[in-house]
């Protein structure tokens, strides 16, 4: 990693880490890989959100589905846990809860395979700012 | 591709579940089976909607349709209108609860979730482990802003307006504490990030630094420029490895692209991070017990003045912050101020996150504008009571809050109105109490931990608490009387008078604030000797009720202390004078015989 000198050179990375980051990706193009996010604070984790994280990433790279696994923080789902987020190419991010392995294999099979829905959806229930819009 | 065309999405959330949501998806997949539907509908159960006033919810994907209050009986309408002839049951819809307008698209319904995340704004969304993420959801660009667009008083004023007060419990402006700690000259000033979370139930500190620790790192640095430090420190319990762990490697991060360390973004500015560790000590989240610990004194506070701002960490002006006071800066810098004052209430302004805890349906991390009425957060996000019982209180605030009861449902949330209530807001703990929480037995509970954690300095805490903390027991164990309550009073309210930290001046809270809401409960401790809730097990007593009793004599074998006697086939005797209120003979009475009294 390199240092950034001046804001001006913030400002360019910011946009060039939008194009190519995980997170600063608002709408993924088809054809990109699938996106799961685990949420491993210390409480996700104490319900199994590891093995669900290493589960995702053998199995999905057994059956061949090109996807990107990573792991973030709490999503405030603590009723839920382990709870994690998939984001088809080109669609809206959709959280699951209660994912145990059986349901992480579901998702896998039925969701990211086919885009069939399975139980266990958590719909979002919140507003979240953006920093880039003055506005709202 | 999926064959579905078409999703129904029923709420099984625990509090749609008990208004019926399951016979509601019995129906939608009979009516889809009958109407040959079910190969290109699917019915779907999902977690909580937020909504929980307005269950059962029914979405309808794609085409976004949130309807309301369904009942198992709309099932057939809203599959033959609006499934087959694709016409929206309109007197389902969901309301504007100002026009009373039904809404058809549910994208628009946003505005009316009761959550909205500042603070948690990147958590659950970025991997805290990569300072990349960060930076493409605008991270470091507040920093940014203020080193090269602004003056140090600018960005103390801009703090200012937003009305932002501390969210480590006192409330303090923000924008003031940053103004004392530069009007105060010195060669060497410090930037402290409180993260000595300490509330039994409160953990939104450690998920902001486990989810998003650059928004702390970045407030922390715009804190410096402001106040004219070049020294930041993080002091964090060590029972919060990951969150460490987290902290290490964004720091390090943060150091390797240059946004700590020297000339920062080539403006000159130096700043840089390191961290302080604490032993979990409770009195070590009040600011001088904080600083003396990180000075590797013992963590005992001292009087103010002088403030920190004048003389904190080695001496020197310094301004200690709470994780989540500095999470919501970056925002604040980059939307301005006038934007977070347009959030909240009159004096309190912005969001407030919360730790949801207790006997409630969603338990969970909560962000919502200060102003929300705890009957919204209990019943609408946090999905109501769990198994169906009645709500009783709310401890809001840990063990230095206060209890509140159903008469203070639809009091907004904010600083002031809490503490008119008898409460506090704290750091934003809130455990949920239903009916069968006793209230003395609560206040013990608080009481106990306060005891255990006072640092013994002042003889009011040390040894007021202590007594407080007695009395309480002997209560709990009907061996008070009605001039203890008073007891309990007075002396509560010279702790709070003359304790010389928050902790002390906090600590009789639960007492004084169950004292007010539960009355009655108390008396009937002291003079009937009767726990209403069936908690004390010193007020109890197990008795054999003739009728039920069939003399099997199954409860008689399984009692540790031989205290209940009788004949086979006849009816049963406990002698309270020896039984010991295990009650492993009602556990195993098959007949129902035996109660409590």
């Amino acid at each position: 990693m390199s240092k950034i000198k001046s804001f001006s050179d913030l400002k360019k990375k910011r946009e060039e880490l939008k194009r190519s980051t995980e997170a600063g990706i608002s709408a993924v193009e088809p054809g990109a890989p699938v996106q799961v996010k685990v949420a491993m604070a210390t409480c996700g984790i104490a319900s199994g959100a590891r093995n669900v994280m290493e589960f995702f990433l053998e199995q999905l790279e057994r059956r061949n589905v090109a996807a990107v696994v990573s792991q973030t923080g709490c999503m405030g789902y603590c009723y839920a846990e382990p709870t994690i987020e998939v984001r088809l190419p080109g669609q809206e991010p959709v959280v699951f809860g209660f994912v145990d392995l059986k349901r992480a294999d579901q998702i896998i099979e039925k969701y990211i395979k086919t885009g069939e829905l399975v139980d266990g959806i958590i719909p979002v229930n919140y507003e979240t700012i953006d920093l880039m819009n003055k506005e709202d | 591709m999926s064959k579905y065309n078409r999703h129904l999405l029923v709420c099984g959330g625990t509090g749609c579940h008990a208004s019926e949501s399951d016979s509601i998806v019995c129906n939608l997949r009979d009516e889809l089976e009958a109407k040959d539907l079910a190969d290109s509908v699917q019915v779907i159960i999902t977690g909580c909607f937020g909504f929980c006033g307005k269950g059962p919810i029914v979405k309808v994907m794609p085409d976004n349709t949130f309807y309301v209050e369904v009942k198992p009986d709309d099932a057939k309408e809203i599959i033959e209108e609006h499934i087959i002839k694709g016409r929206k049951v309109t007197r389902l819809l969901y309301k504007d609860p100002l026009s009373n307008q039904p809404i058809p698209d549910s994208a628009a319904i946003s505005q009316f979730r009761k959550q909205l995340r500042i603070v948690l704004r990147n958590c659950g969304f970025i991997n805290p482990e990569n300072i990349d993420e960060y930076i493409a959801r605008e991270g470091y660009q507040a920093l940014g802003k203020v080193l090269t667009e602004m003056t140090p008083e600018e960005v103390i004023k801009e703090v200012k307006d937003s009305g932002q007060r501390g969210r480590g419990g006192a409330g303090f402006s923000t924008g003031l504490k940053w103004e004392l700690a530069r009007r105060n000259q010195s060669d060497e000033k410090y930037v402290v990030c409180n993260a000595d979370e300490g509330d039994p139930g409160a953990f939104m500190d450690r998920s902001v630094l486990e989810g998003d620790p650059h928004s702390v790192l970045e407030a922390m640095a715009i804190c410096g420029f402001s106040i004219g430090a070049s020294n930041g420190l993080i002091y964090i319990r060590a029972e919060y490895p990951l969150a460490i762990e987290r902290l290490k490697i964004a720091i390090n991060q943060a150091r390797e692209y240059g946004l700590l360390g020297s000339d920062i973004l080539g403006t000159g500015f130096n700043f840089d991070i390191k961290l302080r560790y604490g032993a979990g000590a409770f009195v070590c989240g009040e600011e001088t017990a904080l600083i003396h610990s990180m000075e590797g004194l013992r963590g005992e506070p001292t009087v103010k003045p002088p403030f920190p701002a004048e003389a904190g960490y080695r001496g020197k002006p310094t301004n200690v912050n709470n994780v989540e006071t500095f999470a919501a800066i970056p925002a604040i810098i980059l939307k301005g101020a006038k934007w977070f004052s347009s959030i909240g209430t009159e004096k309190s302004k912005g969001t407030k996150v919360f730790a949801l805890a207790g006997k409630i349906n969603n338990v969970g991390l909560i962000e919502v504008p200060m102003g929300t009425t705890l009957r919204e957060v209990i019943f609408e996000i946090g999905g109501g009571i769990r198994n169906g019982k009645k709500f009783k209180g709310i401890q809001t605030g840990g063990p230095s809050g206060g209890c509140l009861s159903d008469k203070h449902l639809d009091t907004p949330i904010d600083f002031d109105n809490l503490l008119a209530a008898g409460s506090i807001m704290g750091s934003g703990a809130m455990i949920v109490l239903d009916e069968d929480d006793c209230m003395v037995s609560m206040a013990k509970f608080f009481l106990e931990f306060t005891v255990e954690e006072s640092c013994g300095k002042c003889a009011p805490c040390r040894i007021g608490n202590k007594r407080l903390h007695e009395l309480l027991g002997q209560i709990c164990e009907g061996k008070g009387s009605l001039e203890d309550l008073d007891r309990l009073r007075n002396m509560s309210i010279v702790i709070k008078d003359t304790a010389l930290c928050g902790l002390g001046q906090t600590s009789p809270n639960p007492v004084l604030s169950m004292l007010d809401n539960y009355y009655d409960e108390y008396v009937a401790h002291v003079t009937d000797k009767k726990c209403p809730a069936g908690q004390c097990r010193s007020l109890m007593e197990y008795v054999i009720n003739a009728e039920n009793c069939v003399g099997c004599t199954a409860c008689a074998r399984v009692c540790p202390v031989n205290a209940i006697s009788g004949e086979r086939k006849e009816v049963h005797l406990i002698n309270p004078a020896i039984c010991i209120k295990c009650g492993a003979c009602m556990e195993k009475c098959k007949f129902d015989a035996i109660f409590i009294r």
